[in-house]
């Protein structure tokens, strides 16, 4: 088995005096994709936001390349080459779609990943670069929060719901990019409530169940009836 | 069963109050056991103690925070000057009505400076003073940019003798520093003192329980600036001589009374009242430093907003949530069930 | 005639207050920091000229080459050291701790330099002036209003064309997705601390050079700076620019009609607007 490229060891969370997340475990090795799913409150995002710093860690909860990084601030997590597309996309209103692409390259890390590359990839968003990035549609927003994400050229990108609030057709068509994206050889940790799309995508799933985890497993070896007792509790 | 009761009053506050109480009676003696320089910084002590407490009230309770409260401070003592000696009215006629005049100029002035909000809502205090402070220049009657001196006959009306008019100054401090507490006191444990406190701690949260927020901090504002003035207009009865430039001076009337409750523990009402003897057992150790005093207490402020923000009096009461006043309704009888 | 000159006179005044107020105007704009000693820091650079040019021999112009990245290096350790740690949702703390430094500041000054008015000599220049018909224009009026407006479109152009005008904007909109691009957020509001007291360093020494300053002269420029700010609308620096003119042209004119109307005629034109127009004549269109 190679080394993961991050391991989560008995990460606890807290939100002042309440506690999100117990002793959660979780590693992704180089090039897999992991997908954590689970209820609304399980812990899911605020797992999201450990790893990538702005909550505030143990050192030594979470390593990256064997690296203790938990106490690192968010920006210097984001030079290692973690990038997070955060629930709800959060894009800059301020900024152009194209600003917010290129202030997502801004750490000037070196890779497959560059302004021409996402236009490739997402086309409209070429289309409409010079508008304000909050002025697009909900669908086309995700496409610029994934492809700031993709900018920083990462070697970890994390994916927190980004199906949510978006139509169907708008899902598929960002799924459909997914292997592309994946292709080039980095790994990801996906954040999904729709179970079918988190096991389709991934090789490996973790459930949370509030706030520990509940199951893990290969995504093609759980069962149905597993999954649920998990995912529910019951 | 348990008895779950809901009370305020806490074993320390009792004996608080009691205490409180007793200084109150020996204070009140003071003019016959103190000398005459005690007694008048014991008056200044009031005098600053209240307007303190108003400040606190304002920001630490209303969210209101005024670098303005010069504008009533001098709003108060010209007031007071021009009703005994254009209209003839006694000092102690004279005060109440200055009172009534600051609160209902302060009407408008907020509705107008309500508008800006939080950092640029203090600076457009500060802008209103700075009105009231050049118009009053411009006023010659009252001396112009040069001030004015209270006619010997009007402090004379106050009482016969100087003994008699100082430990009536004297009385006058300390009856409106336990007028103020008292009134900011009964304020808070009242329904729009809950319902202040509540936008203090959430202010959408108390927006859903149907609060109206601007008519409570215009209440606390309208308030506050009444009671300023009418501290204002004793100030100025005990310096017997005004001028533009003393009466809205900012350091005077905002810089010292921020710093008062800054250290004594912001939104607390014990923290102004402890602050303020701590301000002046600074002041009459050091004041002889002169600037670097003046430095001395910008660093003590500053590192008491960095490393301690409740002040003295959230060091002195902890975690255990001591208070002297009580207003904090505690649930009684669960502990016993916990157990 | 005289009206048109006062009026003239007022507007070029009003690039001075612009400048005093493109400083605060920047620091609100990224970190929503109400600077209280701002004031306090245009006398400082005032000072910090005196000395340079005085003690080198000078010109205050030339001194700006030292007084402004000294006074940037200044805003940024201040910014670093103390300021960021009060940063957060409750704006009482940044609010008394600048307070506090602009009672520091002060009594520093008033120890260092004594309370006595001084003045920058910049020579010949501050009397020159060229005709236009039966307008007299001073050179340095017109000098420092042409700099205003240069500082404005400068700060205008960094902060909708730069990388580091991006920063601010982002940082602005969402402090933590900001940190999530990799910029540390105490650092880019170290950075605008910087630029905020560059500008106000410009902004000290040409005050210094047009009237003479004392330590306690920074309240009112913070209330003058602050006054062109909400009636320019906030966020908006061109409107900065038009805030400073009014408020400038508000005191000439009132100083026509009587000298002690000057400031006065300021601050009533400032509580008018914000009567009529809360959110200033130019408000910021996305905000």
């Amino acid at each position: 088995m190679p080394d993961p490229i991050i391991s989560i060891q008995g990460l606890d969370a807290h939100y002042g005096d309440f506690q999100a997340l117990y002793g959660v475990d979780l590693a992704v090795e180089p090039g897999q994709v992991v997908a954590v799913i689970g209820a609304n409150g399980a812990g899911k995002t605020t797992l999201m936001r450990s790893i990538s710093g702005l909550l505030k860690n143990k050192a030594d909860a979470i390593r990256w390349q064997g690296r203790p990084i938990g106490a690192l601030r968010a920006d210097q997590i984001a030079a290692l080459g973690i990038a997070l597309v955060p629930e709800g996309r959060l894009l800059f209103p301020s900024l152009s779609v194209e600003e917010n692409l290129i202030i997502g390259g801004q750490l000037g890390r070196k890779g497959p990943w560059n302004l021409a590359r996402i236009y490739q990839l997402f086309p409209i968003l070429q289309e409409r670069r010079n508008v304000p990035a909050t002025a697009l549609s909900g669908g086309q927003q995700q496409m610029v929060a994934i492809g700031r994400a993709l900018m920083s050229n990462p070697e970890l990108l994390m994916m927190d719901e980004i199906s949510l609030g978006l139509a169907p057709v708008v899902i598929k068509s960002i799924y459909e990019a997914l292997p592309d994206i994946v292709g080039e050889g980095l790994s990801a940790i996906v954040v999904e409530q729709d179970i079918a799309k988190a096991l389709s995508v991934s090789s490996h799933v973790v459930c949370l169940q509030e706030g520990r985890v509940s199951l893990t497993g290969g995504s093609g070896e759980l069962s149905r009836d597993e999954i649920s007792k998990a995912y529910f509790g019951v | 069963m348990t008895n779950l009761t809901v009370s305020r009053s806490t074993p320390a506050s009792t004996i608080a109050m009691v205490a409180l109480g007793t200084a109150i009676i020996i204070l009140f003696a003071a003019p016959w056991w103190a000398g005459r320089s005690e007694l008048r910084l014991l008056g200044e002590i009031f005098l600053y103690m209240s307007l303190a407490t108003l400040w606190n009230f304002l920001a630490g309770y209303a969210g209101l925070v005024s670098v303005g409260q010069q504008a009533y401070v001098g709003l108060g003592g010209y007031m007071f000057f021009a009703a005994t000696i254009f209209w003839g009215l006694s000092p102690l006629v004279a005060l109440p009505i200055a009172a009534l005049i600051g609160a209902a100029i302060s009407a408008p002035v907020a509705a107008l400076i309500f508008r800006l909000r939080g950092a640029y809502f203090a600076i457009g205090t500060w802008v209103v003073a700075e009105v009231f402070r050049l118009t009053f220049a411009q006023i010659s009657a009252l001396g112009g940019g040069s001030g004015t001196s209270l006619p010997v006959s009007v402090a004379q009306s106050l009482a016969d003798g100087r003994d008699a008019r100082e430990a009536l100054t004297y009385w006058l401090a300390l009856g409106i520093a336990v007028v103020v507490i008292g009134a900011v006191f009964a304020f808070l444990r009242s329904r729009r003192g809950v319902a202040l406190m509540a936008i203090r701690d959430n202010e959408l949260a108390a927006k859903s329980l149907g609060i109206d927020i601007w008519w409570t901090k215009f209440t606390v504002y309208v308030v506050t600036a009444g009671l300023t003035t009418l501290v204002g207009g004793l100030i100025f009865l005990q310096k017997l001589r005004i001028s533009p430039d003393a009466a809205f001076s900012v350091n005077d009337s905002t810089a010292f009374v921020i710093f008062i409750v800054v250290i004594g523990g912001i939104g607390t009402l014990e923290g102004p009242i402890l602050g303020t003897l701590v301000y002046f057992a600074l002041r009459e150790t050091l004041a002889d430093y002169g600037t670097i005093y003046l430095i001395a207490l910008g660093v003590v402020a500053i590192a008491i907003m960095l490393f301690a923000p409740k002040g003295l009096w959230g060091l002195i009461r902890g975690h255990r949530g001591t208070e002297l006043f009580p207003l904090s309704r505690r649930v009684r009888g669960l502990t016993e069930k916990g157990q | 005639m005289d009206w048109i000159n006062a009026i003239i006179q007022g507007a070029l005044l009003g690039g001075l207050y612009a400048m005093f107020a493109a400083g605060l105007s920047l620091i609100f704009g990224v970190m929503r920091l109400v600077n209280i000693a701002h004031g306090d820091l245009i006398v400082l650079s005032a000072y910090v000229a005196l000395t340079t040019s005085v003690g080198l021999g000078l010109n205050p112009l030339l001194a700006l080459v030292i007084v402004v990245p000294v006074m940037a290096g200044f805003g940024y350790a201040l910014q670093r050291l103390v300021l960021n740690r009060t940063m957060g949702d409750d704006l009482l703390p940044p609010l008394l701790v600048t307070f506090g430094l602009s009672i520091i500041i002060q009594n520093a000054l008033l120890m260092g330099y004594s309370a006595d008015p001084q003045k920058l000599q910049a020579g010949p220049i501050e009397t020159a002036s060229v005709n236009l018909g039966p307008i007299t224009l001073g050179v340095m009026p017109v000098m420092v209003f042409a700099i205003a407006v240069a500082v404005i479109a400068g700060l205008q152009w960094m902060f909708y064309r730069t990388a580091l005008g991006r920063a601010f904007r982002a940082t602005s909109d969402r402090q933590d997705i900001a940190q999530l691009m990799g910029l540390n957020r105490a650092h880019v509001f170290g950075l605008a601390m910087a630029l905020s007291l560059a500008v106000t360093a410009i902004a000290g020494v040409f005050l210094g050079i047009r009237t003479s300053f004392d330590p306690a002269a920074g309240a009112s420029r913070l209330i003058f700076g602050f006054e062109a700010v909400i009636i320019g609308g906030l966020g908006n620096l061109w409107g900065t620019l038009w805030g400073g003119i009014i408020l400038g042209v508000a005191q000439t004119l009132g100083a026509k009609i009587n000298p002690g109307y000057q400031i006065l005629a300021g601050h009533i034109v400032f509580l008018l607007i914000l009567a009529v127009r809360p959110r200033g004549l130019f408000p910021r269109m996305d905000g």
